[in-house]
């Protein structure tokens, strides 16, 4: 987006950080890719340098750390970041919710922008910590049919990851159904 | 791969503090972000704006080359890049017959929207850098590179003044025809179709109407030249006569 402009209906916005770890950005264009490949390369050069990976809980202190000093700086990063993994020893999953405030929140449910006005209180009725991969996929379904319902950005189309013990992977995620508003 | 790991691979508590500076220093390369002077002021952004708009002011003492429009697109036989050539500064038209397409090097092209000094300036430094890749690897720099070097020049000069929206569009070995969406708030975007400038709406309504990948030569030839003209007439001034 650039003004009243779409450039890129396509644009990835996350970056893997590790085999386990994903992390989805927003914020001013610039400083997001630019943060996200920073703390990209910090990531894939301590897998690197001690040949293990940084758990998800790791990564996100680190960077909540970059946030925090940059915050303070002449030029802060106004970025904001949802970051996702799976222990590669415990195999928990986690999810991370942090701002260009550098707050960070462990939550089983995150958005960012005005999609959390609307996608949380679904997730809240919805969400449930033994929900297995299909009922996860149709909780996002209602969620996305929601925002096209309701919200006046069109984000022509949407893109999927999903982070399992195996790795990471894009789905096929068909976003084509209109939503009619009742 | 396994060696570029090795070097990394102990603590960095470890690391043999002489020796390795001897090679870091050996290795080191001119930094990418010149000493670039900037206007000795607070906030050179504020400033800028304050000097360069003629809206509330038409005295103002930078004009700034307005109404451009820039499009280039990727098709089955390449690319077309095609641009407007009417230089403004102000109300002034200052020149009918610019060329907003930069030859950065034989299989290189940039495309100038914005600061006309900014792209010019950047490009060149840009077809500079790409030389020396050149001498350096032996080979010719790939588009995506060539964009990353300018992206992260754009981006390192991020709020201090600098206005430009360029494609880099050209053709290599190892990407084939690769198309790239630079501007001055440190984005770089790859895709098939791009329209820079203040007509770049009326370019794209024109462009995606009728733009599909297997377009011929002389197709999309005739599209980039209509898309242009259309975003040319009088409405706003972008203008006449394309390149």
């Amino acid at each position: 987006m650039r003004g009243a402009t779409v450039l890129k209906a396509s644009d990835d916005k996350t970056r893997q950080l590790n085999n386990h770890t994903l992390m989805a950005f927003s914020g001013e264009s610039g400083d997001t890719v630019q943060f996200a490949e920073y703390i990209q390369a910090n990531a894939q050069l301590y897998s690197m340098r001690n040949g293990i990976e940084l758990s998800p809980s790791a990564v996100a202190h680190f960077v909540r750390g970059e946030l925090a000093s940059s915050l303070r700086s002449r030029k802060p990063y106004n970025v904001n970041l949802l970051l996702g993994g799976v222990d590669p020893i415990t195999l928990k999953p986690s999810l991370y919710w942090l701002d260009y405030l550098a707050s960070l929140a462990p939550l089983p449910y995150a958005a960012h922008g005005y999609a959390q006005y609307y996608c949380l209180s679904i997730l809240d009725k919805h969400h449930h910590p033994d929900i297995d991969y299909e009922q996860g996929i149709k909780i996002l379904r209602m969620c996305t049919d929601e925002l096209k319902r309701r919200l006046p950005i069109d984000f022509k189309g949407m893109l999927v990851k999903v982070i399992t013990k195996d790795g990471i992977k894009e789905i096929e995620y068909l976003d084509d159904e209109k939503v009619a508003c009742p | 791969m396994d060696a570029l790991v090795a070097q990394y691979s102990r603590p960095t508590f470890q690391s043999k503090a002489t020796e390795d500076l001897d090679e870091l220093q050996q290795d080191e390369r001119p930094t990418l972000s010149l000493k670039f002077a900037i206007p000795p002021v607070a906030q050179p952004a504020s400033w800028l704006r304050a000097v360069t708009d003629d809206h509330s002011n038409p005295n103002v003492p930078i004009k700034l080359a307005h109404g451009t429009t820039t499009l280039a697109f990727r098709f089955q036989g390449g690319i077309i890049v095609c641009t407007d050539s009417r230089a403004t500064a102000g109300n002034w038209i200052a020149s009918q017959t610019v060329k907003k397409v930069i030859e950065i090097n034989s299989c290189l092209l940039g495309t100038m929207a914005g600061g006309a000094a900014d792209c010019q300036y950047w490009l060149a430094y840009l077809g500079m850098q790409c030389r020396l890749h050149e001498l350096r690897h032996k080979r010719r720099i790939t588009v995506a590179a060539a964009s990353k070097i300018l992206a992260n020049l754009t981006y390192s000069y991020k709020g201090m003044g600098l206005s430009m929206g360029t494609m880099l569009a050209g053709v290599t070995p190892s990407e084939g025809p690769a198309l790239y969406y630079v501007d001055s708030d440190g984005s770089r975007l790859s895709g098939n179709l791009f329209c820079v400038g203040s007509g770049q709406t009326f370019a794209y309504g024109v462009l995606d109407a009728e733009y599909h990948y297997d377009l011929t030569t002389e197709e999309a030839l005739e599209l980039g030249r209509r898309a242009i003209i259309a975003a040319s007439r009088p409405r706003n001034n972008t203008n006449l006569s394309v390149d």
